[in-house]
């Protein structure tokens, strides 16, 4: 093969190429690796409140804030989402939209689309911050693992579990976490919110 | 007593001997089948006051080896030292090892790996098709003496752990399967190293003082932190202590893990 037909060829494939991809490129920019630090090295599929079934890289491209809970908890699950909320509530109405919000649960047994659903409605949640999904089971120690969440089932199906927020910038590495839960956050945290999110 | 028991044990090995045979010819043999029962942890779980139901299962007879774990990272060099991302494992990760893929002298083949973090252990185990052993599967299982299936109140027995631990960990490892089988075959659950356990971070006990009596931390939800039904216990005390400390990304000189496999 001649110089000039390889280049040819190789034009080819390379054309070929972008053509297959022009379609995607308008849903998803050519993510950059992860760094080694990202919560986000860890492939786990999650099934969100609408059914939807994606890896969490999709949530890539802003800082979010991640915890774990499970619907059926009475005490501290709701006092989560209310942190959540609060944190929400010490930003501008910009900065809560360059801020996603995840909730993991830790009880796919019980969890699906349905139960997660109820919660989204119950706490008026905007699904285009909050995400709340289940992960497959055999997925949840190593999710709780990447995220520093201690959890232990009881027999009686609740959990104990180690409760906070933990805010990862956009490329899933933690930036803070607080263990303060409830509708005074934390300021340190509200702090390092703010600058993830910028002014 | 004695009847009750053999009849699952002998299921228990006719099940778990093909599925074993399956991943390797040398994974036969190389797991005990435990017949399971009501066990008393040393750990108070408010919610099993009477003991855990433990479910038959099997484990590993030894502690996996450096040659074990290099076998793995010749099919996934992903969790190379030099490979792996550092949110599964910190930089100390197989430290000990001459190389990336290399054992060398301080990391003999028939030694148990060490500097392994939780993720690459799971890992491990699930490459086999296997698990992690629960710490209520763990501490059932190292509760055996050579002859008896709890031998936790034998005070002999305590201090012969006991010793162990306060050996000094700069010595060499010895090899895995030196000491002599538990009652149910397996070796080394004591004095030997310290192993990760699936749910090492269920094991909540807090042992930062200042959050007691403050529930409006809410860092605990529902009942809280675990405690201890039996302080005489140290040894597994300490084991419990050791893996509340530490992250899933961490390592140790002395900490090694084993699989288990639940019975189908």
């Amino acid at each position: 093969m001649t110089m000039l037909s390889m280049k040819h060829l190789l034009r080819g494939i390379a054309a070929t190429v972008l053509l297959g991809f022009a379609g995607l490129a308008c849903a998803a920019q050519p993510a950059p690796p992860l760094p080694g630090d990202s919560i986000y090295q860890l492939p786990l599929p999650l099934t969100d409140s609408q059914g939807q079934t994606l890896d969490w890289r999709a949530l890539r491209g802003k800082p979010r804030l991640v915890s774990m809970f499970y619907t059926s908890c009475q005490y501290i699950c709701p006092l989560i989402i209310e942190s959540g909320k609060a944190v929400e509530r010490q930003l501008t109405p910009a900065q809560q939209k360059r801020l996603g919000v995840l909730l993991v649960s830790m009880d796919p047994a019980r969890d699906n689309p349905a139960t997660l659903k109820k919660v989204v409605d119950q706490r008026k949640l905007d699904l285009t911050r909050w995400t709340l999904a289940t992960p497959p089971a055999n997925d949840v120690r190593s999710v709780a693992a990447v995220l520093g969440i201690r959890y232990r089932q009881l027999a009686d199906g609740e959990f104990n579990h180690s409760s906070m927020l933990i805010l990862v910038d956009a490329n899933g590495r933690i930036l803070a976490r607080t263990e303060k839960i409830g509708t005074q956050p934390d300021p340190d945290f509200v702090a390092a919110v703010r600058k993830a999110v910028g002014g | 007593m004695r009847k009750r028991l053999t009849a699952p044990l002998l299921v228990l090995g006719l099940v778990v001997l093909p599925l074993a045979g399956l991943a390797a010819g040398v994974v036969a043999g190389r797991y005990a089948g435990l017949p399971g029962g009501q066990f008393k942890s040393v750990l108070r779980y408010e919610d099993a006051k009477n003991g855990v139901r433990i479910k038959p299962f099997a484990l590993m007879r030894k502690p996996v080896t450096n040659a074990d774990f290099l076998a793995f990272l010749k099919r996934h060099p992903e969790w190379r030292r030099d490979r792996v991302s550092s949110v599964f494992a910190e930089s100390r990760y197989l430290s000990h090892w001459a190389g990336p893929d290399k054992l060398g002298p301080n990391a003999l083949p028939d030694r148990p790996v060490v500097w392994v973090s939780w993720f690459a252990a799971d890992a491990y185990c699930s490459w086999l098709g296997a698990r992690l052993p629960t710490w209520n599967e763990w501490e059932y299982a190292a509760a055996a003496d050579e002859t008896h299936r709890d031998a936790r109140q034998d005070p002999a027995w305590r201090e012969r752990i006991l010793g162990w631990y306060s050996r000094s960990s700069r010595d060499a490892l010895p090899r895995v399967g030196m000491q002599a089988a538990n009652a149910y075959g397996v070796h080394d659950l004591h004095g030997l190293v310290w192993e990760w356990t699936e749910d090492a971070s269920s094991l909540m006990v807090d042992s930062d003082n200042r959050t007691q009596g403050d529930p409006d931390r809410g860092k605990f939800c529902g009942a809280g932190a675990l405690s201890m039904d039996d302080r005489e216990n140290y040894a597994v005390m300490m084991r419990v202590a050791m893996l509340s400390s530490l992250e899933g990304r961490d390592t140790t000189a002395n900490m090694g893990f084993r699989c288990a496999r639940s019975a189908p």
